[in-house]
């Protein structure tokens, strides 16, 4: 029943390569509003490249992306921001010498009526949704190289979900983060995945994956091992699709 | 003792860069102070000091955007050179004969000629470098060989002179000053404005609920401005113009002489630099534009990704480069009431040091414009005192490049020390 519902986003046949090397070698994807869907595989088997050129960081050289059914033409972030996609990266992305609140609206700046950036506006938002995503946070005039890795990872996740994001792409969002805030992300993605976010999850935990995504896309060496119903398969065959790139249904098919 | 010296500082919460900067400058002017027996301090040289300083000012503050922004501009120099020639054949050859020799409008319309081109230079560099690629040291490089030349062609090597005599007040020559009692009047002003500025900070951090500082330490800071600015002021104002430029300005206006001294007051190169200085540092705290120049020098990628089109912001950052290399063509101009072929010769190393010594990261991310402006003082009060002391001019090159390398080394220290 679920699979007749128009994806939110779908990316067909995508490939991207640097060089020779074929970063992302004929992939598809997609995900429904309300969809976690992981994305897996070893370091190196192009998830962030493909994940990227969703979020307008990468050119494709191949391949299409359709949001709501109708074919887009993603070429920088300025047009995936746009369309309503915001991207947690791996890397954070964060200007290290600014503070919080211009890293949460760094291109998108509350202006007062004079025209000029308005931090006290932008440090009070930053305030409000810090309260909810990590109470702890305090430290809001300091630049963000002076913050800890799971403070920076929370100004990078704040960025993504202020802005009424309908797509959420998270590269990665708890790698910095320790136990209790990793709960904090995975409940936020229980809610966000209520409000009828899709979100395209990249993770090492397969643990988490398996409670938080209803279907996981493998990827090795560049090319799509597949896409399963997490329902369907247990921890060891999303493994086994991980490390040998072997289908579990395959045989079965 | 040390300890409570140490608090007191704290309470005043002034960066330590900029104290550091503030000392080496007093140590600077006491110390040739006392080798030239007084005559560094007097009001006669700390003015010229003043004009000397403005035009290389002028250029630092845009070197500050260009290396945060992880560039730099070997160019300016040159291009100073270039603009002032441009300039200076206008008013001279081209103007006169449809306007007639000293027609208001040759100023006004020379320096808007001077800052278009200024501009239209600049944003090609900055196009060449933001997207064809290629590295600003070598496309500056390339600019500092060609708008030499290209300002030999313009006269054929030679000196152009004499320029407008409205365009030359803003040398700052004996004409080219507010005077005593303007002078007097920015005073006033720029106290005012440095009080309401500092209480509208106040009740800002209030309002956040931020640590606020001591009442006394807003008391002490108030102050010491006000003494600055009124200490500037009176400085100028003590400096008596000579009797002949006296008896000149004076019967030039059909005016009487007067028997009493005229003084200086603050020259107009100076004001301008206060202006440019102002405009400069909102652009770098309150607009989009300089927000992305430091969130580009800070992390390139970051601002790309958070779609900031880091291409057309070099550009910018290199056209506004230009446009205040024209201003300080301007002054370099006025100042010297010709223009000849070595007009700006090694400033762009003035302007680089002036922005490094002043605090600004080569790797990016980290300038401020006061920081610049120190930096400027400090380098021509550097090359003021040696020339005073009778320092041959190999050796102050030889000290200048130490000093720069030191000041550099010591910045690199302190950030590491304080995790910037
Ligand atoms: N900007 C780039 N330039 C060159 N090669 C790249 C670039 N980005 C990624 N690659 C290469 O593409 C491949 C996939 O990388 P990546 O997408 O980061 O993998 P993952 O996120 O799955 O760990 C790797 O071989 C990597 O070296
Ligand atoms: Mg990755």
């Amino acid at each position: 029943m679920e699979n007749t519902t128009q994806p939110l986003v779908e990316m067909k046949d995508i490939q991207v390569s640097f060089g020779g090397i074929k970063a992302v070698d004929h992939v598809s994807i997609d995900v429904k509003p309300g969809e976690v869907v992981g994305l897996l595989g070893h370091n190196g088997a192009g998830k962030s490249t493909l994940i990227k050129v969703l979020s307008g960081a990468y050119k494709k050289d191949g391949g299409e992306i359709y949001i709501n059914g109708e074919k887009v033409n993603i070429q920088n972030p300025r047009d995936a921001r746009a369309h309503n996609i915001e991207t947690i990266y791996q890397t954070l992305a964060l200007a290290d010498n600014l503070d919080a609140a211009s890293n949460l609206f760094l291109g998108r700046e509350l202006t007062s009526r004079t025209g000029f950036v308005d931090d006290d506006a932008m440090e009070a938002e930053t305030r409000k949704i810090m309260g909810t995503l990590n109470p702890n946070f305090e430290k809001f005039s300091a630049p963000v190289s002076a913050l800890s890795g799971g403070q920076r990872q929370s100004v990078a996740i704040a960025r993504a979900v202020y802005f009424d994001a309908k797509v959420l792409i998270m590269d990665e969002p708890t790698a910095a983060l320790g136990p209790h805030e990793t709960q904090m992300v995975s409940d936020l993605i229980k809610e966000l995945k209520k409000k009828g976010l899709g979100i395209f999850l990249i993770s090492h935990d397969i643990h988490d994956v398996m409670e938080l995504c209803d279907r996981a896309t493998v990827m090795k060496n560049g090319k799509l091992v597949g896409t399963v119903d997490v329902a369907d398969v247990t921890d060891d065959d999303l493994l086994g699709m991980i490390i040998l790139g072997k289908h579990p249904h395959e045989n079965n098919n | 003792m040390s300890s409570q010296l140490k608090k007191f500082f704290t309470s005043l919460e002034l960066d330590t860069r900029m104290l550091g900067m503030i000392g080496a400058l007093i140590v600077l002017w006491l110390s040739f102070n006392f080798v030239t027996d007084g005559r560094f301090l007097t009001p006669r040289n700390l003015f010229n000091l003043s004009v000397q300083t403005a035009s290389v000012a002028v250029m630092a503050t845009g070197m500050v955007f260009v290396i945060v922004t992880r560039h730099i501009d070997l160019s300016v120099g040159s291009l100073l050179g270039l603009l002032g020639m441009l300039m200076g054949t206008l008013q001279v050859h081209i103007l006169p004969q449809y306007l007639g020799f000293e027609h208001p409008l040759i100023w006004i319309i020379t320096i808007a000629v001077g800052i278009a081109a200024g501009a239209i230079i600049g944003a090609m560099q900055g196009w060449v470098i933001g997207y064809l690629a290629v590295p600003a040291f070598i496309v500056t490089l390339g600019g500092f060989l060609v708008y030499r030349g290209a300002a030999w062609w313009v006269t054929t090597g030679q000196t152009v002179a004499p320029l407008d005599a409205t365009y030359r007040l803003l040398g700052g020559g004996a004409e080219g000053t507010l005077g005593a009692n303007l002078s007097w009047g920015l005073g006033l002003v720029a106290s005012v404005a440095a009080v309401l500025l500092m209480i509208k900070s106040r009740q800002q951090k209030k309002a956040h609920g931020f640590n606020l500082k001591p009442v006394w330490a807003e008391y002490t800071l108030g102050g010491i401005a006000i003494a600055l600015i009124l200490g500037f002021v009176a400085t100028m104002n003590s400096y008596p113009l000579s009797k002949g430029a006296v008896k000149r300005i004076f019967e030039g206006r059909g005016q009487e002489i007067p028997d009493y001294a005229v003084m200086h007051g603050v020259a107009i190169p100076v004001l301008i630099v206060l202006i440019v200085a102002i405009v400069m540092t909102v652009i770098a705290m309150r607009t989009k534009f300089g927000r992305y120049v430091f969130a580009t020098g800070g992390n390139p990628e970051a601002a790309e990704l958070s779609g900031i089109n880091t291409k057309m912001l070099t550009v910018k950052v290199f056209s506004l480069m230009g446009v205040l290399t024209a201003i300080a063509a301007v002054i370099a101009s006025a100042r010297l009431g010709s223009v000849g072929n070595d007009l700006g010769t090694l400033d762009e190393l003035r302007v680089i040091a002036a922005a490094v010594i002043g605090g600004t990261a080569l790797a990016g991310g980290f300038g401020t414009i006061y920081g610049a402006l120190l930096g400027a003082l400090i380098m021509q009060s550097l090359q003021s005192g040696m020339a005073m002391v009778g320092v041959d001019a190999p050796l102050q090159s030889i000290v200048v490049g130490f000093v720069l390398v030191i000041a550099v080394y010591l910045d690199i220290a302190y950030r590491r020390r304080t995790g910037q």
